[in-house]
C-alpha cells in the first residue's frame, strides 16, 4: 500500500511533462486547490465541528493580496501574513464565544453561516476598493516578462501545477498530523459527548480553537492561491454562502473522515460543475444549478459517507475478513 | 444639528415595520426547528417560490389579488409538506448536520428550478400602493401592511398554539420529542402538519415581500441569513425571543442603513451578535447554559 501511493504521486508529479494540453492542466490545479481547501475544512468538520463560515476566510485570504497588492503595491509574501492574522483573529472572535459557551450543531452552522455572509456583504459595501459584485483583477505583473516572484504571478500552468500540488502534499501532510495526535481522539470525544470529555479533564476550548485555528489558516492560504492563480477574484465565488456550501458538501461527497476524501469530493464536484457546463452549455440557464442540488440532496440521503467512504465500506464488506480498522 | 432628525425618525420607524416582517419569517423557522428539531436552509427559498407564485397568477394570468394570495399560502404550505416527507424524512435518524445540510441542497436546488422556470430578470408585481403622509413623515404603505399582516399572522399562529388541541399537542412535542409517541401522539402527521404550518407562514411572508422587493431566483439571499441570526440570538426555538430579537436586528439594519450603506447595517448587525455572543451564550432570552 505504501509503496503504490508514492508511485501514484511519482505519477501525478510527472502529470505535466505529459504533454497534456492547458485545459486538463487548469482542471488538475483547480482539484489540487479546491483539494487543499477542502481538507482544511475537514480537518474540522469531521470532528463534529461544521463550519458554514470558511468562506470568510477564503474571501480575507483571496481580497487581502489583491487589495494589498492593487493599492498599496504590496507583494503576496508580505500581505499574505496580515491575511493569515486577520483570519486567526476573526476565527477567535466568532470561535471563542461559541466553545466557550457550547455552541454546536445547529447554532454552530448558523452563526457560522453569518459569519460568511457578512464577510461577503463587507467586501461588496467596499465597492469603492474592492470593485463590489462585479470582481476585481489584480494589476498584471506580467506585462514584460512570463513570471514575477515578488507579485507570485506567473503565466506558466506548469509553475501552478507544483506549487497547487506542493500546498495539497502540506494539507494532506496536516491531515495526517491531526488524525494521529492525541487532540482528535480528544476532540473526538468531545463530538460524541462533550459534557463527559470536560469531565476526564480534557481542555474542550483550547482543544476546538487549536483545529478551527489550523482549518481556517489553511483555507486563508487556499484564497491567496486561488486569487493569484485565476488573478480574477469575486465576491460571489470566494465567500458568501455559495461557496461554503460547496466546500461543505464537497467533502462531504468525497468522505471527510478519511484522508483522501475530500479531494475525492473537490475532483468530483469539479468534474460534475465542468461537464454540466460542457454538456449543457450556457444557453439554459439554471440547469446545472438544478443538477447540482439534486445531486446533493440524493448524496447526503443515500450516501451519508461520501464516495470513498462507500467504496471502501463496499470492498471491506466483500471481503469479511477481520474487522478492520474503523474508518470512520 | 438638530437631534429628532425626521429622516432618522423614519428610519427608526421604517426598521419598526421591518421588525414585523422579520418576526413572521423567524417564527415559521422557530416552529420548525422546535418541532422537528431541524433548520430549513432554504427556509429564504420557499419564500422566493412564493413570491413567484404570486407573481405569476396575479400578473400573468390576471388572477385578483385576493385569490393570487391564498392561493401563495397554500402552494408554499404543500412545498413545505413535500419537503418533509421526501428530503427530511428520510435523514430524521441520520446525523443532525445531514438534516441541515440536505435542505442546502434543497437551497441550490430550489434556486437553479426557478432560474430555469422563470429566468434571472427581476419581476415586479407591479401593485404600487401610495405613500402615507403623517405630518412631514413619508412611510411606505405597503410596509405598514406588511407589518399589519404580520402582526395579524403571528396572533394567529399563537391563538392557535394555545387554545386548540392540535397546538397543545405540537408544543408538547417541542417540549419532549421522546416522550409523545408514547402519549398517543403520531409524531410524522404532526412533522407533516407543522412543516405545512412552517410552509403557510413562509407563503404569508412571500405575500407581503413581493410588496416590498423585486423578485429573482436569489431574492432569498437577501433576508435568509439574517432571519437565521434573528432565531439563533433569540434562541433556536423560542418563538417570544425571535419575536424580540426580530425587531432588534431590524433596528440595527435599518438605524445602521441610514447613516451608512445598506451592506453595513447588516454588518452592524452581525458584530452586535457576536457582542452577545460572548454576554449571553444561548441568546437573548436562553437562560444560564
Amino acid at each position: 500500500m505504501g509503496k503504490l501511493r508514492w508511485i501514484g504521486l511519482g505519477l501525478l508529479a510527472l502529470l505535466p511533462l505529459t504533454g497534456l494540453g492547458n485545459y486538463p492542466l487548469h482542471l488538475v490545479i483547480l482539484c489540487l486547490l479546491w483539494g487543499f481547501v477542502y481538507t482544511g475544512w475537514a480537518v474540522m468538520g469531521r470532528l463534529g465541528m461544521v463550519s458554514l463560515g470558511h468562506g470568510a476566510f477564503l474571501g480575507i485570504g483571496a481580497y487581502t493580496v489583491v487589495m494589498g497588492w492593487n493599492h498599496f503595491g504590496l507583494s503576496p509574501w508580505l500581505s499574505t501574513p496580515i491575511a493569515l492574522v486577520s483570519t486567526a483573529l476573526v476565527a477567535f472572535l466568532v470561535g471563542y464565544p461559541c466553545f466557550r459557551l457550547k455552541i454546536v450543531g445547529h447554532y454552530f452552522a448558523l452563526v457560522t453561516l453569518a459569519l460568511s455572509e457578512v464577510a461577503r456583504m463587507i467586501i461588496v459595501a467596499l465597492r469603492d476598493q474592492t470593485g463590489g459584485s462585479l470582481g476585481v483583477t489584480p494589476n498584471t505583473a506580467l506585462a514584460d516578462s512570463s513570471w514575477s516572484l515578488v507579485a507570485l504571478q506567473f503565466s506558466s500552468k506548469v509553475v501552478w501545477f507544483y506549487i497547487a500540488l506542493g500546498i495539497w502534499l502540506v494539507g494532506l501532510w496536516i491531515w495526517t498530523r491531526v488524525d494521529r495526535s492525541m487532540a482528535r481522539i480528544a476532540l473526538e470525544a468531545i463530538s460524541q459527548e462533550e459534557d463527559a470529555a470536560a469531565s476526564i479533564g480534557i481542555s474542550v476550548t483550547r482543544l476546538k480553537l487549536g483545529v478551527t485555528m489550523v482549518s481556517a489558516l489553511m483555507t486563508c492560504i487556499g484564497g491567496v492561491l486561488y486569487a493569484q492563480y485565476q488573478l480574477y477574484v469575486n465576491p460571489e465565488t470566494v465567500s458568501g454562502i455559495g461557496i461554503s456550501l460547496q466546500m461543505v458538501f464537497g467533502a462531504i461527497a468525497g468522505g471527510m473522515y478519511l484522508r483522501l476524501g475530500p479531494t475525492v469530493g473537490a475532483v468530483f464536484t469539479l468534474l460534475l460543475t465542468e461537464v454540466l457546463r460542457l454538456a449543457l452549455g450556457h444557453d439554459i440557464h439554471g440547469l446545472d444549478t438544478t443538477v447540482y442540488g439534486l445531486l446533493l440532496i440524493l448524496f447526503i440521503i443515500f450516501m451519508p459517507k461520501g464516495i470513498l467512504g462507500a467504496l471502501i465500506a463496499m470492498r471491506e464488506g466483500s471481503r469479511r475478513t477481520k474487522p478492520g480498522p474503523a474508518t470512520a | 444639528m438638530q437631534i429628532f432628525d425626521i429622516f432618522l425618525l423614519e428610519a427608526v420607524l421604517n426598521g419598526l415595520l421591518f421588525g414585523g416582517v422579520l418576526a413572521l419569517l423567524a417564527l415559521g423557522l422557530n416552529l420548525i426547528f422546535g418541532v422537528i428539531d431541524v433548520v430549513w436552509i432554504c427556509y429564504a427559498e420557499l419564500i422566493m417560490i412564493g413570491m413567484y407564485a404570486v407573481y405569476y397568477l396575479h400578473a400573468v394570468y390576471g388572477w385578483p389579488l385576493w385569490l393570487a394570495f391564498p392561493s401563495c399560502v397554500v402552494v408554499v404550505s404543500l412545498l413545505g409538506v413535500a419537503l418533509h416527507q421526501f428530503v427530511i424524512r428520510p435523514v430524521l435518524a441520520a446525523e443532525p448536520i445531514n438534516q441541515l445540510l440536505v435542505t442546502g441542497g434543497v437551497l441550490f436546488l430550489l434556486q437553479g428550478i426557478a432560474t430555469l422556470a422563470f429566468g434571472v430578470e427581476f419581476k415586479s408585481l407591479g401593485v404600487q400602493l401610495p405613500p402615507l403622509q403623517v405630518g412631514e413623515l413619508f412611510l411606505s404603505s405597503s410596509r405598514l401592511v406588511a407589518f399589519v399582516v404580520a402582526l395579524a399572522g403571528m396572533i394567529g399562529m399563537y391563538l392557535f398554539l394555545t387554545r386548540t388541541y392540535l397546538g397543545t399537542a405540537i408544543r408538547a412535542i417541542s417540549q419532549d420529542r421522546t416522550v409523545m409517541p408514547l402519549m398517543g401522539v403520531n409524531p410524522h402527521r404532526i412533522f407533516l402538519f407543522t412543516s405545512a404550518l412552517g410552509g403557510a407562514l413562509a407563503g404569508l411572508a412571500a405575500c407581503i415581500l413581493v410588496l416590498q422587493y423585486d423578485i429573482h431566483p436569489a431574492v432569498g439571499l437577501s433576508f435568509g441569513p439574517v432571519v437565521f441570526l434573528v432565531c439563533v440570538l433569540g434562541g433556536l426555538g423560542n418563538m417570544i425571543g425571535g419575536f424580540v430579537a426580530a425587531f432588534i436586528f431590524a433596528q440595527f439594519i435599518s438605524v445602521g442603513g441610514y447613516f451608512l450603506h445598506l451592506e453595513w447595517g447588516y454588518v452592524i448587525a452581525f458584530l452586535f451578535f457576536i457582542a452577545v455572543m460572548f454576554w449571553r451564550p444561548r441568546g437573548l432570552f436562553g437562560g444560564g447554559s
